[in-house]
């Protein structure tokens, strides 16, 4: 029964690395680059909400998708004005670029809302409903229910849409798509707003069980170990990789005793860095994405 | 504009290609030697502290400009190399043995990571690295016999040449001897076979294996020189703080000397010293700005991290040759004057490159 407990919690904060992870995904798999500052955009999304719904008092929903609006309309604006000036260079620039723009948005974020924590009140704040002797609270389930929903939104936008079919067929082959007739450099934009967009739905859902500061943008860093574990290029993977990071952790805390001091917080790392050593491929990638020496 | 008349094959391989090189890297040496004549116990500190960048920016300038592998956790580089030192000082071992043995732990240890990961290429090398960091940083914590965990442990600063560490005009010359020693062995690595290997594989991995270069075996070795000049740099680090805690190594450390190397030019020597002086000065700069921004923004804490992405964002986009770039740029104006055409430097068009295979 304790497992159990301990896998919903793990598979709560894993959806959260899934979504950031989903982000990553989404960038790389339409442009080749990695965004570095996804855990930042997840932070600014968090602190548009608490802005929104803590201090001007909005409606929780609304707030939620204002927010959502708000951060999806940054990402595309981001990349439309600055990150497309490198296309072509070698991948450490866009490396170095990404990292630049992170530490921008944590340092804007604590100019302009400050260094301390915040929260604001969300409908699932404290509650909680036991099932079989299982405690579940609200806010997990809350996480769990919306990146649910959200997968299922973004597969039927890139199954039946019209611009989902595009933005596939231009991350499979760019020229290929140019001559097509489809706008890639729009597309790309477009794919960057929405990986900003789910980045601050991570950020709200969030928000409620580790409170607004500046460090939840360290989050990002473990959401490369849910990508690399999933492959790097697959959508379900990510969100698999990162429950199973979610897991990892929680266990790992748990069973600390028989491990070793210390282990939850480098777990993701050590996970990622066998990953990465042992299966590079990643559990859900289709095709040999990385090259071998 | 100056034409070399070569009469000699061994003038190919001179260090200085002629003498105007050797009259103003004289001039340079001998200025740094006499400099301790005119500056007080501060800037000597100060600059102690550029040299020490520059041998920890020649390491990942080896690793990153000239190899093309990024590396986000070289901190643990300079950990690795200050824990080895302080813990064989603390244990009785003299500086001079205890400086060599730092310097073949950390190729090891170098080796040691290198060869696992390097089957990885571009941003998954990243990825890699940057966790190795959060790692190293978290051994450091946690081992706690050989690192003090973190009470940190203190540096002895042990007799040397008759002289104390604690004198300050002694530690400049001992960092400038060796930032000149680390600056001759880099020079003599990459105009050896092994350094033409490392840009070769830079440039193009397919092209440099199919001119018979082993790239996993050059890679690693890249790693693991590039090990050695961090940790060579990390144990006169440990000189400079003399107490060493465990949050120094940190990701920040990792990306203040990526922005060393990216300020100051990649694929160049001479950038690493430039971008250690930028680095090394811009506390005093943020001190600075600081003073002349109204008080609301100036007293913020989220300056310094705000004024480091803008600087590597605006190096990324708009010079990405860094300041050598710009110092070869403005040679070449008066070189050429009054013929300097600006297309010499115009970026070409690129095309997304792909990785994919």
């Amino acid at each position: 029964m304790q497992l159990i407990q301990l896998l919903i919690d793990g598979i709560a904060s894993g959806c959260i690395y899934g979504l950031v992870a989903l982000g990553f995904v989404l960038i790389y798999k339409a442009t080749e680059t990695i965004n570095f500052a996804q855990g930042d955009i997840l932070m600014l999304g968090a602190f548009v909400a608490y802005s929104l719904i803590g201090i001007l008092g909005m409606d929780y929903l609304t707030g939620f998708a204002l927010t959502v609006l708000i951060i999806a309309v940054f990402g595309f604006f981001l990349d439309a004005v600055v990150v497309r000036q490198i296309i072509g260079q070698p991948a450490f620039a866009t490396v170095m670029l990404t990292i630049g723009l992170g530490f921008i948005f944590r340092g804007f974020a604590s100019i302009y809302w400050g260094t301390d924590i915040f929260s604001f009140s969300t409908p699932f704040s404290g509650k909680i409903t036991e099932f079989n002797g299982l405690i579940i609270s609200y806010v997990n389930l809350s996480i769990i229910v919306g990146t649910a929903v959200l997968m299922f939104a973004l597969y039927f936008f890139f199954t039946f849409s019209k611009i989902g079919v595009a933005m596939r067929a231009s991350s499979e082959n760019q020229l290929a798509a140019y001559y097509m007739g489809i706008p890639v450099k729009f597309i790309f934009s477009l794919i960057w707003s929405i990986s900003a967009g789910v980045a601050a739905v991570a950020g709200v859902l969030l928000a409620p069980i580790t409170l607004v500061d500046t460090s939840i943008s360290l989050i990002g860093l473990k959401a490369f170990a849910a990508a690399v574990l999933g492959g790097f290029g697959s959508i379900p993977g990510a969100i698999v990789g990162g429950i199973i990071i979610g897991i990892v952790e929680q266990l790992c805390g748990t069973y600390e005793n028989y491990l070793f001091e210390g282990v939850r917080e480098i777990s993701a790392y050590l996970v990622l860095i066998l990953t990465l050593i042992i299966y590079p491929r990643g559990l859900f990638s289709d095709k040999a994405e990385v090259k071998k020496v | 504009m100056r034409f070399i008349f070569k009469t000699k094959y061994s003038q190919d391989i001179n260090i200085a290609k002629h003498n105007g090189d050797r009259f103003w890297y004289s001039l340079l040496i001998l200025i740094m030697v006499v400099l301790p004549l005119v500056l007080d116990d501060f800037y000597l500190g100060e600059i102690s502290y550029i040299c020490i960048l520059s041998i920890a920016g020649i390491g990942l300038m080896i690793l990153s400009g000239y190899t093309g592998l990024a590396s986000l956790g070289h901190a643990a580089f300079l950990g690795v190399g200050a824990y080895t030192h302080a813990f064989l000082l603390t244990n009785g071992i003299p500086f001079y043995a205890s400086i060599p043995v730092v310097i073949i732990v950390s190729f090891l240890v170098g080796a040691a990571i290198g060869i696992p990961i390097l089957r990885l290429t571009g941003m998954y090398l990243a990825i890699a690295t940057l966790a190795l960091g959060f790692i190293a940083e978290h051994v450091f914590i946690k081992w706690e016999h050989f690192t003090g965990g973190n009470r940190g442990l203190p540096v002895p600063q042990p007799e040397f040449l008759g002289m104390s560490f604690y004198d300050s005009v002694f530690f400049y010359y001992v960092c400038l001897v060796f930032l000149i020693a680390a600056m001759f062995a880099a020079i003599n690595i990459l105009r050896s076979p092994t350094g033409r290997a490392f840009v070769a594989i830079r440039d193009s991995e397919i092209a440099a294996q199919s001119l018979g270069v082993n790239l996993g075996l050059y890679k690693a070795l890249s790693f693991a020189i590039s090990g050695a000049f961090t940790g060579l740099a990390g144990a006169l680090l440990a000189h400079y703080i003399g107490y060493l805690a465990p949050d120094i190594f940190n990701i920040f450390l990792s990306l203040t000397l990526l922005l060393l190397i990216v300020v100051g030019g990649m694929g160049s020597l001479h950038g690493t010293v430039f971008g250690a002086i930028f680095v090394g000065f811009l506390p005093q700069l943020i001190a600075i700005c600081r003073d002349y921004l109204p008080s609301s923004i100036g007293s913020q804490p989220g300056l310094e991290p705000m004024l480091f992405g803008l600087i590597l964002v605006f190096f990324i986009l708009y010079e990405p040759l860094g300041i050598y770039g710009r110092w070869m740029k403005i040679k070449l104006f008066f070189e050429l004057f009054p013929t300097y055409k600006r297309q010499t430097f115009k970026k070409q068009k690129v095309f997304t490159k792909s990785d994919r295979v």
